[in-house]
């Protein structure tokens, strides 16, 4: 019988990580509910899921028992993609003011200036 | 002997520099599964790039989600109800499955296929909600990939595009866990160990993982 290599773990830990996903869901439905807007909505919004995706990973995906070697070569990439999503956000702030001077509704129109010739 | 000093003392610079086998007693098909899941997550990643570029680059406004996804309970509308259900439908999907996991470890394979089905049948009623929820979107609300009554197109285009990737993933996992139960059940693994149950446990806990990320920039933004 060949030996269990796999992650063993008390089922007490994922019991406490279960609830603390439920309680953080609802705080972040709640952030809904309420009606934050703006950077209180966005801030809080972020925070829920940050802690969601970590417990998750560390946890149920037990990545924090794991060699820091296979840890590295699985988090350190997605790096990556935080660039892709800044250059993004660059970009998207010159492609909305692009569009709303040439395809944009003017909310308040100002008549031309007479001609001056 | 080499002096065991700096760098030399950090193990993961000694498994990376070893020329053996990087991921030490990590089953190669975890370690597969690991690497696979990161090239989902840039996919997934991907496509939420796209809904943010889109989003802040259109010059029409955003329908509201919280209005658009609201259903009515006992006559009063209530803002995202049905997300919200389903979100609490995959948390608890996926603690079924970290059970499942240390069932299979501690051998006990009866309650692990079990464990695992329950996991299945919560995906499959997630998949099912999914469905309402498209099919009420697309006949009531009139949402089109190309357009919608409420405001900006890409609302729609983004929408199907990344629920649908998602759910096609639900799917995918229910047949996943579905055969991976069955041979659970039938006492395939009791040779070979049941790394196999972590594994499958990965890919479920990602889907969750993917929702939190959608539930996040996608309903509630």
């Amino acid at each position: 019988m060949a030996a269990d290599t796999g992650q063993q773990h008390p089922i007490s830990v994922y019991f406490w990580i279960w609830t603390l996903l439920f309680v953080f869901s609802a705080a972040s439905y709640t952030v809904d509910y309420i009606g934050f807007q703006g950077y209180m909505r966005w801030t809080l919004i972020i925070i829920f899921m940050m802690l969601k995706a970590g417990f998750i990973v560390a946890i149920f995906m037990h990545m924090r028992w794991e060699r820091v070697a296979l840890i590295t070569a699985i988090l350190v990439p997605p790096g990556a993609l935080l660039v892709l999503v800044a250059l993004m956000a660059m970009e998207s702030d010159y492609t909305w003011a692009t569009r709303i001077l040439y395809f944009g509704e003017d909310p308040a129109p100002v008549p031309l200036p007479p001609p001056s010739h | 002997m080499a002096e065991a000093t700096g760098l030399r003392n950090l193990q993961v610079v000694d498994d990376w520099a070893a020329d053996v086998e990087v991921f030490r007693g990590v089953p190669w098909g975890k370690a597969m599964m690991w690497i696979f899941l990161l090239s989902d997550t840039f996919i997934f990643t991907c496509f939420l790039t796209a809904y943010m570029t889109v989003r802040m680059t259109t010059s029409e406004p955003w329908p509201n989600p919280s209005e658009v996804f609201a259903l009515e309970a006992f006559g009063v509308p209530v803002p995202l109800l049905l997300i919200a259900i389903m979100t609490f439908i995959l948390i608890t999907s996926s603690g079924t499955m970290a059970m499942a996991v240390n069932m299979g470890y501690r051998r006990r394979r009866g309650p692990a296929a079990l464990l695992m089905v329950i996991t299945a049948l919560l995906g499959a009623s997630f998949v099912g909600m999914q469905a309402f929820e498209w099919t009420k979107l697309i006949m009531d609300e009139g949402v089109r990939p190309w357009g919608n009554p409420m405001g900006a197109p890409q609302f729609g285009s983004t929408f199907f595009m990344i629920t649908g990737f998602h759910g096609l993933h639900v799917s995918a996992g229910v047949v996943y866990l579905a055969v991976v139960a069955w041979r659970v059940w039938r006492g395939r693994y009791e040779k070979q160990g049941y790394d196999i149950v972590e594994i499958t446990g990965l890919y479920w806990h990602f889907v969750d993982l993917v929702w939190v990320f959608i539930f996040a920039f996608f309903y509630l933004w």
